[in-house]
């Protein structure tokens, strides 16, 4: 029976573009940190994600964005969560994403948008931190 | 604010995986909380599908939930992949195959990690299995680890297992003994697109004939598929059910349920035992002093079983309250 309660995180690739490379190692990455990384591949569209992080019950969801679409699918997830009553899920991403998209999608709720050549460290810091303020005001029964 | 579980009876999905969570995560809680869930939580049948890595499992559940869905059931589906002992993390790729659902409720796929069990599930997959049935999915869909450990979990956990091999598997049936051959109800050859198919059901046909089942009448049938291009996907759909037929006309489904329940209740005894007793013994500060007599030649491990069982089974033991 395990006490410790684990860290859920979705990835996925919405869009067009066909590139999994990137994702993968930092699924890799997720896995060796400890947590517990659900991969759904490519050509997500926001309400498939949305719906799947909702079925696996992830604390966060992770998405790689290099086609230059993501000024319109970071505030569609964003929406999609908010009218499955699900804004709680933290949503982050990365991909080559200018630093003034980067502000705006911060400041619209997208958790944290890493720029290339992060280093994975710092996305799992910053989700172990994240994961440890969530609250919830929940009852079992 | 309304409970989880207030909301998962009224049909809410993120409540029903927000108690998968708490289920696996294993909270003191839990024996309650399956205590409100187990009314209704036999109600859906449960497929198991297993069969070595990349055999096409998660592609074969897609197929026969789409099928199953069609039918008009509402299907959940249960994957199961390895945690790394390393470092208690793990890679959940199954749901990669199981896109094309539309999120329209019919369709719950949850993804779970072994978190240290070894018999090709997660310890919490049967309870996750009773919440989805409790929630009012009718089939329940179960993919093993699927990493060529012997993996019998998955025959106490669902009513029909599908054994899923391919032609690449040829060689390996005739010495592949213990475990697979005796769990299948049903045989599949995927990827039956490859060379090789027509042998490896030969070898199986050879192989099964020899075999003596429980359920003495039941002959496993095999059946050749190509999950990628959807083709005899309805004859393993006709092949499942007619198992599932034959087993309740012959009262084999009912004694299956019987000695999964039975083996549940010891399962929950034996590991409450242990918990205790092991916690009474380390408590009692005995356990290093008797591993010491043993290494010193003093005593052996039988005798210090025997002193220890006998002094707390009989009650004698006086343990501090406050330290158990
Ligand atoms: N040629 C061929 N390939 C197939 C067939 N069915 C599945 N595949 C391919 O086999 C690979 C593995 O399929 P999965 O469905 O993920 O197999 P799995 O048994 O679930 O794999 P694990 O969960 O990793 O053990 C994928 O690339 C599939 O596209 C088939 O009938 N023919
Ligand atoms: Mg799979």
């Amino acid at each position: 029976m395990t006490t410790e309660r684990k860290i859920r995180v979705l990835l996925a690739k919405p869009g067009l573009d066909g590139h999994d490379r990137g994702i993968k190692v930092i699924a890799a990455a997720f896995r060796d940190a400890g947590f517990e990384v659900i991969y759904t591949g490519l050509r997500q569209t926001p309400a498939m994600i949305v719906d799947a992080a909702i079925q696996e019950d992830v604390d966060a969801i992770g998405v790689s964005i290099l086609s230059g679409a993501h000024m319109t699918l970071f505030p569609a997830i964003l929406d999609e969560l908010k009218a499955k009553d699900a804004s709680d899920i933290l949503l982050f991403g990365g991909g080559i994403i200018p630093d003034d998209d980067k502000d705006e999608l911060e400041k619209r709720g997208v958790a944290r948008v890493f720029t290339p050549g992060a280093p994975t460290e710092e996305a799992i810091g910053f989700l172990r931190d994240a994961v440890a303020r969530k609250k919830t005001d929940e009852t079992l029964m | 604010m309304t409970s989880l579980l207030t909301r998962f009876q009224s049909g809410d999905r993120r409540a029903l995986a927000r108690i998968i969570s708490h289920i696996e995560d294993g909270s003191p809680r839990t024996p309650a909380l399956m205590g409100q869930l187990y009314p209704g939580g036999g109600k859906a049948l449960r497929i198991g599908i297993t069969g070595p890595p990349g055999a096409g499992k998660s592609t074969l559940v897609n197929g026969l939930a789409k099928l199953l869905r069609d039918a008009g059931n509402r299907i959940g589906i249960i994957a199961v992949d390895p945690t790394s002992p390393f470092t208690g993390g793990a890679l959940l790729g199954d749901r990669v195959r199981m896109n094309e659902f539309e999120p329209d409720g019919t369709v719950f796929f949850r993804s779970m990690a072994t978190r240290g069990a070894r018999g090709g599930l997660a310890t919490a997959t049967g309870d996750v299995a009773v919440a989805l049935s409790s929630f009012g999915f009718d089939i329940t869909l179960i993919e093993t680890v699927g990493v060529g450990q012997v993996e019998l979990d998955v025959v106490d956990a669902c009513d029909v297992v599908v054994v899923v091999l391919v032609p690449e598997s040829g060689d390996s049936v005739q010495t592949m003994k213990a475990g697979l051959m005796e769990i299948g109800d049903v045989f599949c050859v995927n990827k039956s697109d490859r060379p090789g198919a027509e042998r490896i059901v030969a070898d199986l046909k050879l192989t099964l004939d020899t075999r003596k089942r429980v359920d003495d009448a039941w002959r496993p049938p095999i059946v050749s598929t190509s999950a990628q291009t959807n083709t005899g996907l309805d004859k393993l759909y006709a092949a499942i059910f007619s198992y599932l037929d034959f087993a309740r006309e012959s009262g084999w489904f009912e004694t299956h349920r019987r000695e999964q329940a039975k083996k549940t209740v010891v399962t929950l005894l034996k590991q409450r035992f242990e918990r205790e007793f092991v916690e009474r013994l380390r408590s009692a500060g005995e356990f290093d002093s008797a591993v010491a007599a043993i290494l010193e030649g003093k005593t052996d491990p039988y005798r210090v079983g025997d002193e220890l069982y006998e002094r707390f089974t009989t009650g004698r033991e006086s343990v501090p309250q406050s330290r158990v």
